[in-house]
């Protein structure tokens, strides 16, 4: 078989597409100077998060895999703008950004990254599994897919105990192609679970691309045979992001069932740390980074609306900066893990 | 000549049944393919067609006979040329013995002792209060029925547990006491509805899933391996996955080498588990009773062919075994005997023709695979000196290789003969009879393990 040429993909990305029934994004001017504010500000610090965690990655601080967020912010922050008190959130193991946007402590959350007594698992769990019982956060899952049957189980346990919580199932375009989500998709269309799955399409699972990997490129479509309705959103756009949210999220909590959102965004790193760049190109990453960025898309709207002044910019920028730096100085001075927790947690009640 | 209708089997283990009806009645002429009466065991119900062509001569087994085993004439049909009356009296012998008031159902499959006897067998000593006779299938039944009215959160999801009844019949009834929102009929994708499990789980409730066959958790592995019995430890202790997957493991009877597995090694090396594999009816409610309060992982192994036995179970519905203890279920002195699941039946089977030969065999049910209970082995192979071990599924790094590892750690200067392993045959389990059986360890294998260790 002929090596498929590498060709950068920008003119081609369907932003909205003409397919899906209903299209998302009318609502986006709804948006209060606050919340518009508050998008900014979760995603610059889940941008300026996984920079440092590059940087600390390189410094051999950060060992194992290490798969950063970096381009998909509007994704989890716009989805996170809808959730309520107790809603669930699982996700795959590109999980730093899920975590910051469901409240997380960003010290934990480093200090798990660099293996310490003061991480979310205590240093036992790293990058890809980290959890918060607290903030209804569910993982950090590192099998590919996996994480799509129990985010259904967590919506099952939802209807089962009758309360009115939504799961929010995060996955990749590269899960996609797992059977294990399709049966998944099957019972919960079947038993009309409180799900919306969210595949956050990023073009490339792994180095293979969609269109390499899935025999039909649309996965908004791919619920179709359970009857799921799906729609393409435009994951660049933190206000599209959320008002396609707002509906499918409404849809699972009404009892309708299940909905899939495909989020069209990009990730700007490597797979994970160590990755070749050789299934795209250079001129394509770029091209993502200068004309479609989210926080950049962000920060022309609230300068030309005028809505905030540079200064103001500046203030969030300067209190991230400390935030993030102090998580990193935590990070490192957190203890190992005392030996004795080698033997911890392995069973309960043992 | 008069034509023999005889009872059929609807499943390799099936060793009786009931004739439910007969649609057929003396005189009628019968065509190829025509229903001639149903029957029903404890898993299945049938039409019986008629294969040769006939008029009804005599009705052997009248309709509503329960324990008819399976090959009893249960009609006569006179074929051409043949009065049925002529036919009728051709076979008196067969009609008399197949009465089924003459036999009553055995409560037991042949292929292993229900209960040993008295004399030799320790029972449990915790136990004095009242007893009642019940099978393997019911004991589970009713385990997971009390738990289930206990306790809100938990509920049971499998292949066919619902308006089936059960593959086996173990979630007979259960629908209709607890209803579908708590007794959930899956479709056939073991992988999804694990890792669902699992999530509920996560979620808080406390889910039984059921395998139709343990055979078919290969396809969900991944699930319980990786999500079930690892998150506790990577998430720190933060998530708990009290959740039993429960099933038939192991070989049944003619069902070859894909439906035939035993999975007892492989569950049982995995931190973050726990793994019990009952023999008795009292062992399996005790231990699944146990298995659901847990609060971690259980993988809770069960054997087809044990199902139907019958076995003294305590009455109390608080009687709960603890997950990781062993039971002596006969004392000796010349040589330990391991097994677990249906091989404890064989091994009493042996030990008793050990007793005819002069050896005294004392005879250990694990129950538990881990935990181990490495502290019972040990205490008795310091008292007699010899270890033989007994398990269905293949020898090579099975649960006899840990037994062998556990007592050259522990009891090595107390060992007067190497271990011996009886296990089943290192080759994928095939369908003939023969070979099957040549393939599954039988009691003659260990009465010859148990002299070869004895030096006899």
């Amino acid at each position: 078989m002929a090596k498929p040429a590498v060709k950068p993909k920008v003119e081609s990305l369907p932003v909205k597409s003409k397919l899906p029934p209903k299209s998302s994004g009318p609502g986006d001017n709804s948006a209060s100077a606050e919340e518009l504010k508050s998008y900014y500000r979760d995603m610059l610090l889940i941008r300026r998060f996984e920079e440092r965690a590059g940087q600390l990655y390189g410094m051999g601080l950060i060992g194992g895999f290490c798969h950063l967020y970096i381009g998909q912010e509007a994704v989890v922050v716009g989805m996170q703008a809808n959730v309520r008190d107790k809603d669930a959130v699982i996700t795959s193991y590109r999980d730093h950004g899920h975590m910051l946007a469901c409240g997380m402590d960003p010290k934990g959350v480093m200090a798990e990254l660099t293996g310490r007594s003061g991480g979310y698992s205590k240093g036992k769990g790293g990058s890809m599994h980290m959890f918060s019982r607290e903030k209804s956060f569910y993982g950090g899952h590192g099998i590919v897919g996996a994480q799509v049957p129990i985010g259904t189980g967590l919506a099952f346990a939802h209807k089962y105990n009758g309360a009115k919580n939504v799961s929010l199932t995060y996955f990749g375009d590269g899960s996609a192609n797992q059977g294990q989500v399709y049966e998944a998709m099957n019972m919960a269309a079947l038993w009309k679970l409180p799900v919306v799955y969210i595949i956050e399409n990023n073009h490339y699972g792994m180095g293979t691309s969609v269109e390499r990997a899935s025999a039909t490129t649309e996965l908004y479509r791919h619920g179709e045979a359970f009857g799921i309705p799906g729609e393409r959103v435009d994951g660049m756009d933190v206000l599209a992001v959320r008002a396609a949210g707002e509906k499918a999220i409404e849809h699972a909590r009404s009892g309708a069932g299940p909905y899939i959102l495909e989020m069209q965004t990009y990730r700007y790193r490597g797979h994970s740390m160590s990755d070749p760049a050789k299934y795209r190109t250079k001129e394509e990453v770029d091209k993502y980074r200068n004309e479609r960025d989210p926080i950049d898309h962000l920060r022309k709207r609230l300068l030309d609306g005028k809505i905030v002044d540079e200064a103001a910019l500046k203030a969030i920028d300067t209190e991230l900066r400390k935030i993030v730096n102090d998580a990193a100085e935590f990070s490192q001075h957190s203890p190992e893990p005392d030996p004795a927790e080698l033997w911890t947690d392995i069973l309960v009640g043992a | 000549m008069s034509i023999q209708v005889l009872m059929p089997a609807l499943s390799p283990t099936m060793t009786e049944g009931k004739l439910a009806k007969w649609h057929v009645k003396v005189g009628d002429v019968v065509k190829s393919g025509q229903v001639l009466c149903e029957i029903e065991t404890d898993k299945a119900t049938m039409e019986v067609e008629a294969v040769d062509e006939g008029t009804v001569a005599k009705i052997l087994i009248e309709e509503g006979a329960e324990g008819v085993a399976v090959n009893t004439p249960i009609c006569l049909l006179a074929g051409e040329g043949e009065s049925a009356e002529d036919a009728a009296k051709a076979a008196p012998a067969a009609a008399a013995a197949a009465s089924p008031k003459a036999e009553p159902p055995a409560p037991a499959a042949s292929s292993a002792p229900a209960t040993p006897a008295a004399s030799s067998v320790a029972t449990e000593p915790e136990w004095k209060g009242k007893t009642v006779h019940i099978t393997v299938r019911e004991a589970l039944r009713d385990a997971m029925a009390e738990e289930m009215r206990k306790d809100g959160k938990v509920f049971l999801m499998g292949e066919e547990v619902a308006q089936y009844q059960g593959a086996y019949k173990i979630s007979q009834g259960l629908l209709e006491e607890f209803g579908d929102k708590r007794v959930i009929d899956t479709p056939i994708t073991e992988h999804g509805f694990a890792g669902l499990g699992v999530g509920a789980a996560f979620g808080g409730l406390k889910p039984i899933v059921e395998f139709m066959t343990f055979n078919f958790a290969m396809q969900a592995m991944d699930q319980i391996i990786n999500s079930a019995a690892k998150t506790h430890y990577m998430s720190g202790g933060q998530m708990t996955c009290p959740i039993v997957f429960r099933g038939p493991n192991g070989a049944a009877s003619r069902v070859a080498a894909q439906h035939s597995q035993c999975y007892a090694s492989w569950y049982a090396h995995v931190p973050g588990l726990r793994v019990v594999a009952p023999w008795s009816a009292a062992d399996a409610k005790g231990l699944l009773k146990a298995a659901i309060r847990d609060p971690n992982p259980v993988i809770f192994l069960e054997n087809e062919i044990l199902y139907g036995q019958s076995f003294d179970v305590p009455e109390d519905p608080d009687f709960v075994l603890p997950i990781g203890k062993a039971k002596v279920e006969r004392v000796g002195k010349d040589v330990t005997i391991v097994a677990f699941s249906i091989m404890v039946g064989k091994a009493l089977q042996a030990a008793e023709e050990l007793a005819k030969q002069g050896i005294d065999a004392e005879v250990i049910n694990l129950r538990s695979l881990r935990p181990f209970d490495t502290e019972t082995i040990v205490a008795s192979v310091k008292k007699t000196n010899r270890l033989v071990s007994v398990e269905e599924g293949w020898p090579f790094a099975g649960i006899g290789s840990e037994l062998a590892a556990i007592v050259m750690e522990h009891a090595f200067d107390w060992l007067d003969a190497p271990v011996k392993r009886v296990a089943g045959l290192d080759v994928p389990l095939p369908y003939a009879a023969n070979l099957e059986k040549m393939a599954l360890p039988q009691s003659s294998n260990i009465v010859e393990a148990a002299r070869a260790v004895c030096n006899r």
